[in-house]
């Protein structure tokens, strides 16, 4: 039996930045949880190389994986977290704004 | 202190405005990333996990004030108010955007400094023995044959595609602070008689096959040593191994090849390209070494270090810690900790930078080092200044009397910030120091490196801590690897793993029961915890580590 397909965002880091970045249903966002959640893995993969394809904005795209707390994406491997949120020995990068 | 020349100033401005151009192109559409990483990597940008990182080269971790100010107005202007300063003297900013990079580099170059080849396949930063020129066991000051390679390594044509990276470091003493056997070429000044001359050790490394290094020469006079260096990088160009990234580094052609078969083809090597040196080399070393002539020492007053290392413990705590012997016996050479109990290992913000300057231009004729162990050094003061240095310092928290101790923590970056580690470093430095400050132990426990990477590429040494600590991930969740006895100094040392791993609540009260067991076991306090353990062994400290294996057996 396959394996039951986990949620996933697409993500990457912006050009200008180089700040975590997802895609939402409307563009980029720096937010996880607005990000697009994707449970199809045909459309995952679409919209991976729909994002891809906007080398001028984005660098290293890529799907990771999230869980979902109520419609929420959130994180499921810890590299993904601190990327969500932001390094822990100062309060600086995402958590300064979320 | 090297001097940039018309040359060398005309070829960064030069360089930056090519870079300039790269970026602008990068942003308006015209380079692909593809096309641009390998670009911005020739100038140190990376891509991190949160941000770009630019990694700037200080050669030989050689300083003017004027060029630590410089970090500092960078660290304010274009990044977060600090710098991290690593264990291959560069220092790192962890939050610059793409468009403020090519600003960063014209300011660095206006203080004589760069970014180039402290990244991809190419002869990085070229690091030396942060005590060099002022160290009383030296032979001779290391820095200027560094400089030379430096110039010689830059933008060398032949090796900007290299099968990986390539690191040399030099020292001039016998005591090897630099860590020469774990690094692709490790270089000791030595003497033969009256003349002076380089031991050359070649294919040591850590990472992911961690070898301490091999002697290719024993001695190769000064003006065979470039012509030396371009057969050894020469042959390993053209011999190291491309079909694979784990394989490719010089320590694996070494290994694969053997040394006599290296040396062999580096001697067929040299015999062709050896009449190609005519001697510039040795005109422009005369010239360069003539810009690190030794400062002109004081005659002053030890009475204010005499008075205040009898009056005060907390100055005489930290003098017995901080400071080392310096050639000339009215000085000493300062260690400045960046490793306050609870602070990130080897970060400063901008004032504590600034702090530095001033007190290296004041008391240190003008001269500051960074240390592989990600310190800064003032390695010329005055014995009667040391008090007034102490209080400066102590004001803006860079007082920490831990040089050596076991809270003197090498840590990398980790992923708190890397994108290619597999775990955190910087929490587990920060739990260790903190614990053991708590403990009040760590002066009754003496000399102990403790060093730690947040994956197997081994930037924290690992491999060469007394106590080792590797970061991994273990399905999902962070998961921490213990190596014991390894040593990075002149008995370089490659540490044995100690069992399974510890997740991140279970390392710190895992370094406890280490640490517990060596003040148990030792002789006497005079015994290092890194003597102890040559003496006992693996398995006491294996039995205090995994008490309910122990139970088991039992």
């Amino acid at each position: 039996m396959p394996k039951p397909f986990t949620p996933k965002v697409v993500t990457a880091n912006a050009l200008l930045e180089g700040d975590v970045i997802y895609q939402s249903t409307t563009g980029w966002t720096r937010d996880l949880a607005q990000a697009e959640v994707l449970t199809d893995p045909a459309h995952a993969d679409l919209r991976e190389i729909e994002a891809a394809a906007q080398t001028s904005h984005v660098v290293g795209v890529y799907l990771a994986d999230v869980a979902l707390e109520g419609t929420t994406p959130v994180p499921v491997h810890f590299r993904e977290a601190f990327r969500a949120k932001g390094p822990s020995n100062y309060a600086h990068g995402k958590q300064e704004q979320f | 202190m090297y001097h940039y020349t018309d040359f060398d100033a005309a070829f960064l401005k030069e360089r930056n405005a090519q870079f300039r151009a790269q970026v602008e192109r990068r942003i308006d559409g015209s380079l692909t990333e593809d096309e641009f990483k390998p670009l911005r990597l020739m100038n140190g940008l990376y891509l991190q996990l949160h941000a770009y990182m630019l990694r700037v080269a200080i050669p030989y971790g050689t300083l003017n004030s004027r060029q630590m100010d410089q970090l500092a107005m960078i660290a304010d202007k274009y990044d977060k108010g600090y710098g991290h300063f690593t264990t291959r003297q560069n220092i790192q900013y962890n939050w610059p955007e793409l468009r403020d990079v090519p600003d960063m580099l014209d300011a660095l170059a206006e203080v004589n400094m760069h970014a180039i080849q402290t990244s991809g396949n190419t002869i990085r930063n070229v690091t030396a023995d942060h005590f060099a020129g002022a160290a009383a066991d030296e032979v001779a000051d290391p820095r200027p044959v560094a400089e030379l390679i430096r110039q010689w390594s830059t933008d060398h044509p032949e090796f900007q595609f290299l099968p990986r990276k390539f690191k040399v470091a030099v020292t001039g003493s016998a005591a090897d602070r630099a860590v020469i056997k774990a690094h692709d070429i490790g270089l000791r000044i030595v003497k033969q008689g009256d003349e002076i001359g380089y031991e050359v050790i070649i294919g040591g490394g850590l990472g992911r096959t961690p070898m301490i290094g091999k002697v290719l020469y024993d001695f190769v006079p000064q003006a065979d040593l470039l012509p030396t260096l371009e057969a050894i990088v020469s042959v390993y160009n053209l011999l190291g191994r491309r079909d694979n990234k784990y394989k490719a580094r010089i320590k694996i052609t070494v290994h694969e090849n053997g040394i006599q078969d290296i040396r062999a083809r580096v001697e067929d090597r040299l015999k062709l390209i050896r009449p190609q040196f005519g001697g510039i080399d040795q005109q422009m070393l005369a010239r360069i070494e003539a810009d690190f002539a030794a400062p002109t020492f004081l005659k002053g007053y030890l009475e204010p270090y005499h008075n205040a290392y009898a009056q005060d413990p907390v100055f005489r705590s930290w003098a017995d810690t901080n400071l080392s012997a310096h050639r000339n016996p009215d000085y000493a050479i300062v260690s400045i900790s960046l490793k306050a109990h609870g602070k990130t290992p080897g970060d400063a913000t901008s004032r504590q930078m600034r702090l530095m300057a001033a007190l290296a231009k004041r008391y240190g004729h003008d001269e500051l080092r960074i240390s592989h162990e990600q310190n800064v050094i003032l390695p010329h003061v005055h014995k009667g200044d040391v008090p007034s240095v102490y209080y400066a310092l102590k004001a803006e928290g860079l007082g920490t009397a831990n040089i050596g101790l076991i809270s003197d923590i090498i840590a990398c970056p980790g992923m708190d910030y890397c994108a290619l580690a597999t775990a955190r470093s910087i929490p587990i430095a920060q739990e260790i120091a903190t614990r053991f400050e708590a403990l009040k132990l760590e002066h009754d426990i003496g000399p102990l490196k403790i060093k730690i990477s947040g994956c197997i590429n081994a930037c924290g040494h690992h491999h060469v801590g007394h106590i080792g600590i590797l970061g991994l991930d273990r399905a999902g969740v962070e998961n921490y690897q213990i190596t014991l006895g390894g040593d990075g100094t002149e008995d370089a040392q490659i540490g044995e793993r100690a069992g399974p791993g510890f997740s991140a609540d279970q390392i710190v009260p895992a370094i406890e029961r280490i640490v517990a067991a060596y003040l148990a076991l030792r002789t006497d306090p005079s015994e290092t915890f890194l003597t102890a353990y040559r003496r006992l062994g693996l398995a006491p400290f294996k039995a205090a580590l995994y008490p309910e294996a122990q139970a088991n057996a039992a």
